[in-house]
């Protein structure tokens, strides 16, 4: 103890406190967190409303209010959907870590059959979209082609033209839809998460939806491969030129002045 | 650049031979022109052995570039087009883009390196003084030209003959007309082609993925859907043209949340149809936010705010986006109730 008071006015001391204090806030939250405590059992189907609103009242209800109708730090869930609720949790948006200009993919927190609950629960709030099955989102036997025209139409201008993503206003961005699965594409489009405009069967049917994930699994899916070897992050022409001016045109100038240093004379100066 | 660094070099006790003759400043003519430095000579002036290893490395350059056209030209035929491989930083790649980039690529640099090094260590590199001639003639070639001139002008009866003289000064003016005239086929005036699209009262919505007419029921709280007019398809001719100018962003919107009167006025039971066209440079807009209800530009991000009648709250855009009036008729589809009120697309001189 003399030891460590004896160093109390070290430069550093203060840093060090200031380390200890953040790791002690810190675990003590990973220990006290919300998500973390909430375990739900292996229930009945029949359950699953219950369990999910046990799961919401911990996990959700201190944003979106305690039956769902919404606060001021977040909107209304009735009539969302389970559909809605698949994707926010299920692609780790919800539980939000933090306001901000919009909730950010992250680590999923709920297992599947947490997810299934609190979108029962939700569900149960007053009717909207449901879970797509297996069979609604498979690419399978879909239109490429179709898809590409429809992805162009209604999807290109945020999200560019092979998923890639995009800058929107004020901090808010279209993300790049590399590696999202099938079913949360379809869910996205189904319900509109956060600003994204929804793009509901009314507008767009079943089978455009299906042609659109088929597009997307042909142009940025894992097998897709680029003839073009460097992406440069698939932006267009931006990024292209502007490899190309800094690159291509900075080796030659580099040649050139190479070529020009050097002297051919016998005699070196 | 050796003389400035030794100036050494520049007295007359290192000069060999009459080229570049230093003159030497004295009291006579104190800023003499100190003319060109000695020439220099390099290794392959001076070396048999070097000029042979030089005109040898020159070759095989000129070589490589052959060899590897022949590799263009195998690769080519070799490579399918949807073949593909892993070549390290680049990561996958189209083998038949990859090995004719390459091959196109070394065949010219060798035919460029080639050169660069035949001219730098084969070619001559004495230095040559070319002075620059008088730009003035001299005084008896001038004093021929005028008299020349002078004679040709009185045999033609150029002067005497006024009747020719102003006849030919005519056909000279007329001629270039022609060429004016033909300036009229660059295209017809737009006329009011700016200020017209195919909307027109009890034309239908159409929704452009599934070519159907819209419901009001259709379109959801949030949702963005694009539409085009009744009767226009896409194999249509002129369907680009006309699209440019008709295409329709729809969106629905609360009424309480609607803080426009007219706009409120000219939606149904909430949707509301806005043109696409950004009023800047006539992008297509459409990166639509549903829960600020702003429309971003991606061109030069202008954003409208079609709550509040597409007012511009950002950007270069100088007027708000026009507002379609729409209604429903009575077998329940959305239908125009007219052209929009004012241009669509980029402001123009004429625009008012």
């Amino acid at each position: 103890m003399k030891k460590l008071s004896a160093r109390r006015r070290h430069p550093l001391a203060a840093v060090v406190v200031l380390l200890l204090a953040l790791a002690a806030t810190g675990g003590l939250y990973a220990a006290f967190a919300p998500a973390d405590k909430a375990q739900a059992d292996e229930t009945a189907q029949s359950l699953a409303i219950d369990e999910g609103k046990k799961l919401y009242a911990v996990g959700c209800s201190s944003c979106h209010g305690t039956g769902g109708q919404g606060s001021s730090d977040g909107p209304s869930l009735v009539g969302v959907g389970a559909a809605a609720v698949d994707f926010q949790v299920g692609t780790g948006r919800m539980p939000l870590q933090q306001q901000g200009a919009q909730a950010p993919k992250k680590k999923v927190i709920y297992s599947q059959a947490q997810i299934d609950q609190l979108a029962a629960y939700i569900a149960s709030l007053g009717a909207g979209p449901n879970i797509p099955t297996e069979k609604q989102v498979s690419p399978e036997g879909a239109d490429i082609a179709k898809g590409g025209e429809l992805f162009r139409t209604n999807c290109a201008q945020c999200h560019n033209f092979t998923g890639e993503g995009g800058a929107l206003t004020h901090g808010k961005y279209a993300p790049s839809l590399e590696g999202v699965s099938p079913k949360h594409i379809y869910e996205a489009m189904q319900t509109g998460p956060q600003n994204m405009p929804s793009f509901p069967d009314t507008t767009m049917p079943e089978k455009a939806k299906k042609d659109i994930i088929a597009y997307l699994d042909a142009v940025n899916g894992e097998k897709t491969e680029s003839p073009g070897g460097l992406k440069l992050g698939g932006l267009g022409p931006v990024s292209e030129g502007l490899f190309a001016w800094i690159f291509g045109l900075g080796a030659l100038i580099a040649v050139a002045v190479w070529v020009a240093a050097r002297t051919a004379k016998a005699k070196k100066s | 650049m050796s003389s400035q660094e030794n100036p050494e070099e520049n007295l007359p006790s290192e000069q060999e031979s009459a080229h570049g003759a230093v003159a030497v400043a004295d009291e006579a003519d104190p800023f003499a022109d100190p003319g060109l430095p000695p020439h220099e000579h390099r290794v392959q002036d001076i070396d048999e052995q070097a000029a042979r290893r030089s005109e040898r490395t020159v070759a095989l350059l000129f070589t490589i570039s052959m060899l590897a056209t022949v590799a263009f030209i195998a690769s080519f035929v070799a490579f399918p087009v949807d073949k593909s491989v892993y070549i390290w930083p680049i990561g996958h790649i189209s083998a038949l883009n990859f090995s004719l980039g390459m091959t196109l690529g070394i065949a010219l640099f060798c035919i460029g390196a080639g050169a660069v090094h035949w001219a730098r260590t084969l070619m001559s590199d004495v230095e040559v003084a070319d002075d620059r001639h008088p730009i003035e003639a001299e005084p008896e070639v001038k004093a021929k030209v005028m008299a020349d001139f002078a004679a040709g002008a009185k045999e033609s009866q150029l002067g005497r003959r006024k009747l020719i003289r102003n006849t030919m000064f005519g056909a000279l003016a007329m001629v270039p007309l022609s060429g004016v005239v033909l300036l009229r086929d660059l295209g017809p005036l737009p006329e009011d082609k700016l200020r017209h699209t195919l909307w027109s009262k009890g034309k239908l919505l159409v929704n452009m993925n599934t070519n159907e007419p819209l419901r009001p029921s259709d379109v959801q709280v949030g949702s963005l859907t694009f539409a085009k007019p009744e009767g226009l398809e896409e194999h249509d001719h002129d369907f680009q043209t006309q699209i440019a100018k008709a295409a329709l962003m729809i969106v629905r919107i609360q009424p309480d949340n609607i803080k426009d009167k007219r706009e409120l006025e000219w939606s149904h039971e909430g949707v509301v149809a806005y043109s696409k066209i950004c009023t800047h440079v006539g992008c297509p807009i459409s990166l639509y936010e549903q829960q600020t209800h702003h429309a971003l530009c991606p061109c030069h991000q202008s954003t409208f705010d079609l709550s509040d009648g597409a007012r511009v709250i950002f950007g270069p855009a100088g007027h708000a986006l026009p507002q379609l009036k729409i209604g429903v008729n009575e077998e329940g589809y959305l239908e125009a109730h007219g052209d929009f009120d004012e241009p669509v697309g980029p402001a123009f001189w004429e625009r008012g």
